[in-house]
């Protein structure tokens, strides 16, 4: 969904799941939608190819095209597991108890020809890590293969942070042979055929060769400007990869690939670590000895030797009660043991009934404390059973005093005979310097890195350029216009801590055939009035001539109250009224309401 | 009306009163009445709408009906006589040279049908070349006369041949007209009082008021809107949404810092330093001031462990967690932040106490536009805090929440946030698109970002978040959120805008 769900960082991986039902007859819509719904799922939208083709380029094209039902599902982005047709097809299989979970397993080759992979120092300098793992005796179809390749370029794009962190390699382990070497060198040293090439290229040929491509191209800028590139080679010289750009054509592989190595580059090795678990539990499925991964050594430059995949299995424990108290139900241990296992974590209920013991598999990497597993037992229990309580928390409410001055003045303008506006807080340096008058150098204004318009370069400093703009795209609207505003300005403070801060401001203009300063005088009036502050020199308000660029001169005055200039108001100059696109003269007030709370 | 039919108007419609008083319950037509009274009909039918105004005196029903009218040439032939007769007329004893006859206004038509009517004479071979006379001594002029009888109201008393003559001579029409069939009313009389426009001073000094009559006044029209400023929609539904959390005890936190720190933004909700979300493509970052200075430094250092290390029962996330990304100020991408802040400076009190917390503000996003997202929006965030608070809790709290807002039916979907841990969406069924939308997110914080803020370990914080603008565009059936929201917004619809019930 969209921003509208405002707890959530959007990060979720779209996914065409194909038979996802294996069971005939296919389910029924609803069937579907309430399982995915129960699951924590988000069923998008139910298809075909046949559909998506005749959408897009018209019934006559669609002809032939495969009617076999698509779903279309959003994963949660914490969901590596579910990427993919193979997972999300066992995860579900084993939240309706029609399988168990399978378990994985790492073995050692037989005869001990376990492929090695050696890292050298370079490597230390642009991308550290390395781990891999062999996928042995694996039969590919055309769907099983074209989910291989999608599942990774899945993991690239989510947990691999677009292969900054990771980048996933994989090459049929019968053109090559180990020992493997994973360096770094000078771009014009390295000299391969890039994968689906006709002819071999340097590094630095390569760079240029994708600077075009419209996926390649945004991972170029990873090791662009490192002196030296990461590269595998096998035994015999042949390039297997220059991670995290492109693997070699000579390793590719094809749908009758028998023996996969998967290889994984990263600056985080965690990352790396849990991006080789999943591919390699998801599509140990095909192996000849199923759910078994062959084991690879890796072997850093000092001497440290590592043995991958890790698949490793991590018993917590958790007290029956404590998942009771947190979900807000009473279940028997056994029961939410039960729970527990129909998500893929395999549970059991350990003394006298007093804790349960869960394991985590190699696929949960999103299992990091008692509070995942707790909620994994709710989703098992299914959110929409749990009793709904009330909280006896008891607690007397507080407006936040700034606010409630501000509800209680916006009400006031109001019934003065001013519309409120809501303008936006960012804006252009031009909206709150050029068009006023003044250099930007001399406004307090917080400055945006990395706007991608001009619209959001700067946070205002004044409320009076959105009015401007409003009164702008409603020249049409019959005259007077008289507009207000109460929001927050923005200006730099470096007696905070984040060397900024938010003011209050109260904003009005009146725009018509007469400049009407007497109006938005009048106005000052009444809303010191309503904050009963007198005109008074002593403990008052008062105006006083003023100059400011942004106002007509000798129309222009400073307001002063509570012991301070809090504002001005007067006659905007023509030449601010000009570059508004506004055709009419304008009077317009702004003062800072804080000091009246 | 004219000033004339004004002054004309009273003693008019009292003629019309009076003839139909004596036409009794039958009722008469307005066409006959006029060519009784001598009236151009027009005039009548002024004088019946001026006494269908004064209400039930007469019911007049709409008629439309054919009658014969003179043209123009017609009305002439009646006042001068027929062409024939002017052209007899014009003949004296001695004849007229048909030269000088066909001169005349008349000459040509009068003379061809004064020659068929045999009442006059050609002789070809006078002196002075072709002469006319008259060949009879006088001549009836009944095309006058006929058309005189049609002037008068009585056409039907012509043959249909003569009518048909006339027509074809142009000298009669054939129109339709509107005429009006009039009764008696039920309050019916044959006097008309003069009818007042509405009270003045005067007549309340004198009392006048008590003998006069008063126009009716049309109820049908629309009344003249009252001068007046306008609050905007979007912050009418802040303002609900704020007695909402006020009735249910929540207290507003100061949200009045757009500017915050990446610290208080992701770290300390334990959103990691690579998530997405810390992305360019997604955030607002500061080049000035770029970086924030200050932290709570022991907090700092337990969130920094907890990323990098893990503890309090969790694995954490193992990577390197540095200092320089904390520090990167950002616009807040949400309201959260300053929930954290709260719930930080909640930990530092000397012993807990339970709070409810709500705040409705800005956050930003650097995100791709479109018609219903922009770079900043309104988010709706409650926290709670207690001992022992339950997922039940939540989903209770949230039905007392959407009750109040008029959402009824809910139902919770498991979904993922990075700081809420269990996690769930809230649907609630849409009866105009008949499905279930997504209204809300909650969730309750993970002990990774409240147990390093220093909350005791049995406290829960339940919390979810909605956005301001949606459910208002839904509210006020607005589309394009650039039309609510920002200098773009159409000033009618603000100035048009019901109130806001979100209940009703």
């Amino acid at each position: 969904m969209g921003r509208a769900a405002a707890l959530v960082q959007e990060q979720k991986g779209t996914r065409k799941i194909r038979r996802c039902f294996r069971t005939a007859p296919a389910p029924a819509d609803e069937e579907v939608d309430e399982l995915c719904f129960e699951f924590g799922l988000e069923l998008d939208e139910i298809t075909s190819e046949k559909d998506i083709i005749s959408k897009e380029q018209g019934d006559g094209k669609a002809e032939g095209a495969s009617d076999i039902i698509l779903y279309k599902i959003d994963v949660p982005a914490n969901r590596y597991d579910l990427l993919c047709l193979e997972g999300l097809v066992r995860g579900l299989q084993v939240f309706k108890e029609r399988i168990k979970a399978p378990r994985y397993k790492r073995i050692m080759p037989a005869n001990g020809g376990v492929q090695r992979l050696i890292i050298t120092e370079e490597t230390a300098q642009v991308r550290p890590h390395v781990v891999a793992a062999v996928l042995r005796n694996i039969t590919f179809s055309k769907d099983r293969y074209d989910s291989f390749i999608d599942l990774q370029e899945k993991l690239h794009q989510n947990i691999c942070r677009k292969r900054a962190l990771v980048a996933i390699g994989t090459h049929d382990l019968d053109t090559i042979s180990g020992p493997f070497t994973y360096t770094a060198r000078p771009p014009s040293e390295i000299r391969f055929k890039p994968l689906n090439q006709s002819k071999e290229y340097t590094a630095s040929e390569i760079m240029d060769l994708y600077r075009t491509d419209s996926q390649l191209k945004h991972y170029l800028h990873i090791i662009e400007n490192k002196p030296l590139y990461p590269v595998i080679y096998d035994s015999n010289g042949v390039v297997l990869s220059m991670p995290p750009i492109i693997n070699g054509d000579h390793t590719k592989i094809s749908l009758n690939t028998r023996n996969v190595f998967v290889e994984c580059t990263a600056t985080d090795i965690t990352k790396a670590k849990i991006v080789l678990d999943i591919l390699v539990t998801m599509f140990s499925e095909y192996c000849e000895k199923q759910f078994t991964v062959e084991a690879a050594e890796v072997t850093y430059h000092n001497g440290k030797t590592c043995i991958y995949p890790e698949l490793a299995y991590r018993r917590e424990k958790v007290k029956p009660d404590l998942i009771n108290k947190k979900i807000g139900i009473s279940e028997t241990p056994s029961s939410l043991a039960k729970l527990l296992t129909r998500m893929c974590l395999k549970s059991h209920v350990t003394g006298n009934g007093n804790n349960i013991e869960i394991e985590i598999p190699p696929t949960r990497a999103d299992i990091i404390h008692a509070c995942d597993i707790i909620e994994d037992a709710a989703i098992a229990y299914g959110y929409n059973n749990i009793q709904m309580t009330i909280p006896k928390t008891y607690t007397i409410a507080n407006q936040f005093p700034l606010n409630k001055l501000t509800e209680l003045l916006r009400q006031d303008l109001a019934a003065a005979g001013f519309t409120e506006a809501l303008t936006f807080a960012l804006c252009s340096q031009e909206d709150i310097a050029d068009k006023l008058g003044v250099d930007i150098s001399s406004t307090k204004a917080v400055h945006i890195a990395n706007p991608k318009t001009a619209e959001f370069q700067v946070a205002r400093t004044s409320l009076l350029p959105g009015l401007l703009k409003t009164i702008a795209a409603n020249r049409k609207m019959p005259l007077p216009l008289k507009l207000f505003e109460i929001s927050d300005i923005v200006v730099k403070d470096s007696t905070k801590d984040v060397g900024a801060r938010n003011q209050r401001n109260l904003c009005a203009i009146y725009y018509n055939k007469n400049p009407g300063f007497e109006v938005i005088h009048g106005l000052l009036d009444r809303v010191m009035q309503l904050l009963a502050v007198p005109p008074s020199k002593e403990s008052g308000y008062l105006i006083k001539a003023a100059e400011d660029s942004a106002f007509f001169p000798g129309r222009c005055a400073e307001i002063l109250a509570k012991g301070q200039s809090i504002g001005k108001l007067g006659v905007l100059h023509p030449d601010v009224i000009t570059k508004f696109e506004l055709t009419m003269p304008c009077s317009a007030l702004e003062i800072n309401i804080e000091p009246f709370l | 009306m004219s000033p004339a039919m004004a002054t004309d108007g009273p003693a008019l419609a009292e003629l019309l009163l009076q003839r139909l008083e004596r036409a009794g319950g039958g009722g008469l037509g307005s066409l006959e009445a006029a060519a009784a009274l001598g009236l151009e009909h027009q005039q009548l039918v002024g004088a019946v709408k001026s006494l269908q105004a004064l209400g039930e005196v007469i019911e007049a029903e709409q008629r439309s009906s054919k009658r014969w009218e003179l043209t123009p040439e017609g009305k002439e032939i009646v006042q001068e006589g027929s062409h024939e007769a002017r052209v007899f007329d014009s003949i004296p004893a001695e004849g007229l040279p048909q030269s000088e006859l066909m001169k005349l206004p008349s000459g040509k038509v009068g003379f061809s049908k004064a020659m068929s009517s045999k009442w006059v004479r050609l002789d070809k071979n006078a002196d002075g070349g072709p002469r006319v006379f008259r060949a009879v001594e006088s001549v009836q002029d009944s095309v006058r006369e006929k058309l005189q009888l049609v002037q008068q109201g009585e056409a039907e008393s012509l043959e249909e041949k003569d009518r048909n003559e006339l027509k074809k001579r142009k000298l009669l029409m054939e129109v339709i007209i509107k005429t009006y069939w009039i009764r008696k009313g039920s309050a019916f009389s044959t006097t008309v009082t003069r009818q007042e426009t509405d009270l003045t001073p005067e007549m309340l000094a004198s009392g006048s008021w008590r003998d006069l009559k008063f126009k009716p006044y049309n109820f049908e029209a629309l009344g003249i809107m009252p001068e007046s400023g306008h609050l905007h929609p979007l912050l009418k539904v802040r303002t609900q949404f704020r007695q909402i959390f006020l009735e249910m005890g929540f207290t507003e936190m100061p949200t009045n810092n757009f500017i915050e720190s990446s610290f208080w933004n992701f770290d300390a909700l334990f959103q990691p330093q690579q998530h997405p979300a810390r992305d360019q493509h997604d955030t607002f970052f500061l080049q000035d001031p770029a970086e924030a200075t200050d932290f709570p430094m022991d907090y700092l250092k337990r969130v920094k462990k907890i990323h990098s290390q893990g503890g309090y029962g969790s694995q954490g996330y193992k990577y390197d967690w540095k200092l320089e990304e904390a520090r990167k100020n950002l616009l807040r991408t949400h309201t959260t932040a300053v929930s954290a802040r709260m719930l930080y400076r909640l930990a530092q009190q000397e012993k807990f106490t339970p709070a409810k917390y709500f705040s409705i503000d800005r956050v930003f996003r650097n995100e791709t536009l479109d018609a219903t997202h922009l770079a900043e929006f309104h988010q709706i965030e409650g926290v709670v805090a207690d001992y022992g608070l339950t997922l039940g809790d939540l989903m209770g709290t949230l039905r007392e929440f959407f009750t109040k807002l008029g959402i009824s039916q809910l139902r919770f979907k498991p979904a993922y946030n990075p700081y809420t841990e269990p996690s769930m969406e809230v649907f609630s069924y849409h009866r105009g698109l008949q499905k279930w939308v997504e209204v809300g997110n909650s969730g309750i914080f993970r002990p990774e970002m409240l147990l390093p803020m220093g909350l005791p370990e049995g406290v829960s914080v339940i919390a979810w978040g909605l956005s301001l603008e949606r459910p208002t565009m839904i509210k006020y059936g607005i589309n394009n959120i650039r039309e609510l929201v920002g200098h773009k917004v159409n000033l009618q619809m603000v100035y048009d805008g019901p109130l806001c019930r979100l209940d009703a």
